[in-house]
């Protein structure tokens, strides 16, 4: 059976399933339930300084963007970190740790941008005899008006400065944790890798509006008539998250920076996505806040049969494995030609296929043939880009075939080449090279 | 002597609130939203071309998903005025539902008629604003003979189209088998006439009652007061055993018996034999055994000539007959009514097979204990007046073209009493739409405008 342990910056824990830095890692009592259950580790949710504790706002907190069947697929919140006094959090942090001591304990930590700031409470949250800190440079909401999480993540000098602080102050493996809110994830993530951060974790939420109240017209959700953008998370944002994961896997200045992905992670699936794309350990947060803590469960079974079905006997005999196929769109090869087949013994003839082809895209699938409904693939008009694959509700319906060398292109006439060639030297480049 | 036990009265209240309650309840907000993401919204949707009248159905669901609720009722309502009692009593498992994708993979359709009822009756429930008005008025006034699914389907159309419209029916309310025709249970709270109340809203239709073709008004009359006359008469005659004892006690015709149930306030006084046998394989003799059995009927019996792949009833109306505790003989022809002192006691059959497509006897009979015998062998076209003698007819109904055009001029007809079709309710809507157009363009109206133009294209 695959081991499922995992060893993240330093940090070891039984699997590679953390609790996000949030709302279910506030405090002893969600932290034990979620170890009962099953979960490998916790990043505690985000203390602030010593002093009276931030004040959270008494009406709604967070929203959902659902599928028409009220799955959610999309969550959005407005908490600030922990309104609990530090030192009920320094006191409890240290005694789950010494109750599980095989359990990954990360606290994470968001004080104003000043050395003294820092250095005051790393010490503190060192003496709990937790694994490591998670700076938060993400919180795109509330704290980032004060000038901490985002406001600080999206200046890459600020946290490299943080982070060298950081590493100055404490022993402790130092995981910086990126906000998406910037225009490229690179220079954030290669401030923290200068600084010496010893990992980073992304993403955190993305700025959002979750809608209007259409019979009021106020911004939903709203706190007594006003609301304020808040940090958007889940399924959807899976792709996005999995993008700058992969924009960190693969800069070669960072290829061996740890990264603990986060973003949508809901089943084992997701997380084997994350893991193939270079990161050591997953964390998860709206999929416990849908369903539950018991969810640890499945994603370690199914990670474990995935493994074992693959051969792979630990994490790290996948991790970053999908990381060489991604690569700049100039790369691509242009000599490679797909077309898509429409499996009629599979087709329920709802005709989908069609319409958006037709519609939207080449006009290369019949609707009809000798009279008859059919939907049928024009090799001599598809340029095989698979929106006909996507919209199909049937699986494997609609699969997409590789033309092979000597095979013609129906569509340019072109005999299909088997060498590679991509966009830097097409002859319609203007900036082609030889 | 064994004595014929009729009599009303066989169940508790509480029974009879129970038994006559909506048969299908309709879906809460919450599964109609679930069924309505079932939709693949497909192009040149299967169901949309096995909906008789057309119904853009994909639109109408997708609308319930969105949460316009009103906008799907008018998708409905503007292909099809009785969409709401279509969504009641249509064997969607036979047209829309039959034809829906989903049944590939899964063998089980998109819930299409429960989706419809869901848009419909909330619709109905505040109706707000007009959905639909007159065009500007043409001077043409047009009779409709007969106040069923046909003829206000068609007066309904020609309304919106601008013409004045009298409807002749010679039951006291409007409706015909909606009001008359239909079991209790598929149509509670008087709905019927609630849509009609809806339907008439749109004004310049005027209903006169007790105007019964060739006894108070006849074609040859109405042909000259009116510039068009459709014709949507139903069949108001049942089909005769033709044997001794037809007339006996306890002897009825399931046409009639359904009529009564729906007009009765107390089901209660609605006697019923102990055991009732009822002849045919309709939904008329469905409708008539089940609701004897909901009356408290002990053994109710169907009797079939053939097997149930053929009985006109459809499969689920047959699974709700045996579900119901019905049970259904084939394979038997009726022979005789045994009948003591004027009143039945029991019915004969003859086993029958098929050879070459006829039924032969087999020789064998068999007999069943019946305090009451309905039949429900079909209904005929009543030839009252002596212009419909005129008109072209075909197994006894009258022949159109695909227009609704009887063989005399300016004269439409539509519904059961023309020949073709299933005689479904929500084809009788569908040749009153097609009448009205046709009636339109022969009156030789000219027009332009957005709103005609939408009209006409819901009727193609």
């Amino acid at each position: 059976m695959a081991d499922l342990s995992s060893t993240f910056a330093g940090i070891k824990s039984p699997n590679p399933f953390w609790l996000a830095s949030a709302p279910p890692t506030d405090k002893e009592y969600n932290v034990v339930r979620a170890f009962e259950a099953g979960w490998g580790g916790v990043v505690w949710k985000t203390l602030g300084e010593a002093g009276p504790p931030v004040v959270n706002v008494n009406g709604p907190r967070y929203a959902a963007l659902y599928s028409q069947d009220r799955r959610l697929i999309g969550f959005n919140n407005i908490e600030l970190i922990t309104d609990r006094p530090l030192e009920t959090n320094l006191e409890e942090i240290a005694r789950v740790k010494r109750h599980w001591p095989d359990r990954a304990m990360v606290v994470s930590i968001m004080v104003p941008c000043e050395e003294q700031a820092w250095r005051a409470i790393l010490p503190r949250v060192e003496d709990t005899g937790c694994d490591g800190i998670e700076l938060n440079f993400g919180c795109p909401h509330g704290m980032s008006e004060r000038g901490m999480g985002s406001a600080v993540g999206q200046v890459p000098e600020y946290i490299e400065m943080v982070t060298r602080w950081c590493k100055e102050y404490t022993r402790l493996p130092v995981i910086v944790k990126l906000t998406p809110n910037v225009a490229d994830i690179k220079p954030p993530a290669l401030a923290a890798h200068r600084g010496g951060a010893d990992a980073v974790s992304l993403i955190n939420t993305i700025n959002s509006v979750m809608g209007v109240d259409l019979d009021s017209l106020l911004i939903y959700p709203n706190t007594g008539g006003t609301g304020s953008h808040g940090g958007y998370c889940g399924p959807a944002v899976k792709p996005i998250a999995q993008n700058m994961v992969a924009e960190i896997a693969r800069t070669a200045e960072m290829a061996n920076l740890p990264i603990s992905g986060i973003g949508g992670i809901t089943n084992w699936k997701d997380a084997a996505e994350y893991i193939a794309l270079g990161c050591g350990n997953v964390q998860v947060c709206t999929a416990a806040m849908t369903y539950g803590f018991r969810i640890v469960q499945d994603m370690c079974d199914g990670l474990s049969n995935y493994m074992d079905q693959k051969g792979f006997q630990h994490i790290e005999a996948f991790r970053g494995r999908a990381v060489p196929s991604i690569v700049n769109w100039n790369q691509l090869n242009l000599n490679h030609i797909e077309k898509a087949r429409i499996d009629q013994d599979a087709c329920i003839q709802c005709g989908r296929c069609h319409v958006v082809c037709e519609d939207t895209s080449h006009q290369a699938i019949t609707a009809m043939k000798d009279g008859k409904r059919h939907f049928e693939v024009m090799d001599d008009e598809c340029v095989g880009c698979n929106l006909c694959v996507s919209v199909c509700p049937v699986p494997e319906c609609i699969t997409m075939h590789a033309l092979q060398p000597g095979q013609t292109d129906t569509r340019t006439g072109q005999v299909v080449r088997g060498d590679y060639a991509n966009w830097t030297t097409h002859p319609n480049n203007p900036s082609r090279v030889a | 002597m064994p004595q014929p036990d009729v009599k009303p009265g066989r169940l508790s209240a509480c029974q009879y609130t129970s038994n006559f309650s909506d048969a299908h309840p309709p879906l809460t907000s919450v599964q109609a939203l679930i069924e309505a993401e079932r939709c693949y919204y497909c192009f040149d949707a299967p169901c949309v071309n096995a909906c008789p009248t057309g119904i853009d159905i994909p639109s109408f669901i997708r609308r319930i998903g969105e949460d316009n609720l009103r906008g799907a009722a008018k998708a409905i309502l503007e292909a099809n005025v009785f969409g709401g009692m279509c969504a009641r009593v249509c064997p969607t498992e036979v047209l829309c539902e039959q034809a829906c994708v989903r049944n590939t993979n899964e063998d089980k359709p998109v819930e299409i008629g429960l989706l419809q009822r869901h848009a419909t009756d909330h619709y109905f429930k505040n109706p707000g604003a007009p959905m639909f008005t007159r065009a500007a008025s043409t001077g043409k006034h047009i009779a409709v003979v007969g106040a069923g699914p046909a003829g206000l389907s068609c007066a309904h159309r020609l309304a919106m189209l601008g013409h004045d419209v009298t409807v002749f029916e010679a039951k006291p309310k409007p409706g015909g088998l909606n009001e008359y025709g239909l079991a209790t249970y598929k149509t509670v709270d008087d709905f019927a006439q609630k849509e009609i109340d809806w339907l008439l809203s749109i004004g310049g239709i005027r209903i006169r009652h007790g105007q019964s073709l060739g006894a108070v008004i006849t074609l040859a009359d109405l042909s000259l007061q009116f510039d068009a006359v459709f014709l949507g008469l139903g069949l108001g005659g049942v089909n005769a055993l033709g044997l001794n004892g037809e007339f006996a006690s306890g002897v009825g015709n399931a046409v009639e018996f359904i009529a009564g149930l729906r007009q009765t306030s107390d089901y209660a006084a609605v006697p019923v034999g102990r055991r009732v046998v009822v002849i045919g394989g309709g939904m008329t003799a469905v409708d008539a055994a089940v609701q004897s059995r909901k009356l408290g009927a002990e053994e109710v019996t169907i009797v079939y000539r053939r097997d149930q792949q053929r009985m006109p009833a459809s499969k689920d109306e047959q699974d709700w007959a045996q579900l119901n505790g019905v049970t259904i003989r084939t394979w038997s022809v009726l022979k005789s009514l045994d009948v003591e002192g004027g009143q039945v006691e029991a019915a004969t059959f003859a086993s029958v097979h098929e050879v070459g497509g006829k039924l032969e006897a087999t020789g064998k009979l068999w007999s069943i204990e019946a305090d009451t015998v309905l039949k429900a062998i079909g209904q005929t076209l009543v030839l009252a007046d002596p212009q419909l003698a005129r008109l072209a007819l075909r197994s006894g109904r009258i022949v159109v073209d695909e227009e609704g055009r009887t063989t005399l001029p300016l004269v439409w007809a539509g519904g059961d009493c023309t020949f073709g079709g299933q005689d479904l309710t929500v084809e009788a809507v569908e040749h009153g739409k097609i009448a009205a157009h046709s009636i339109d363009r022969a009156l030789g109206i000219m027009r332009g405008g957005a709103e005609f133009k939408r009209v006409r294209r819901a009727a193609a």
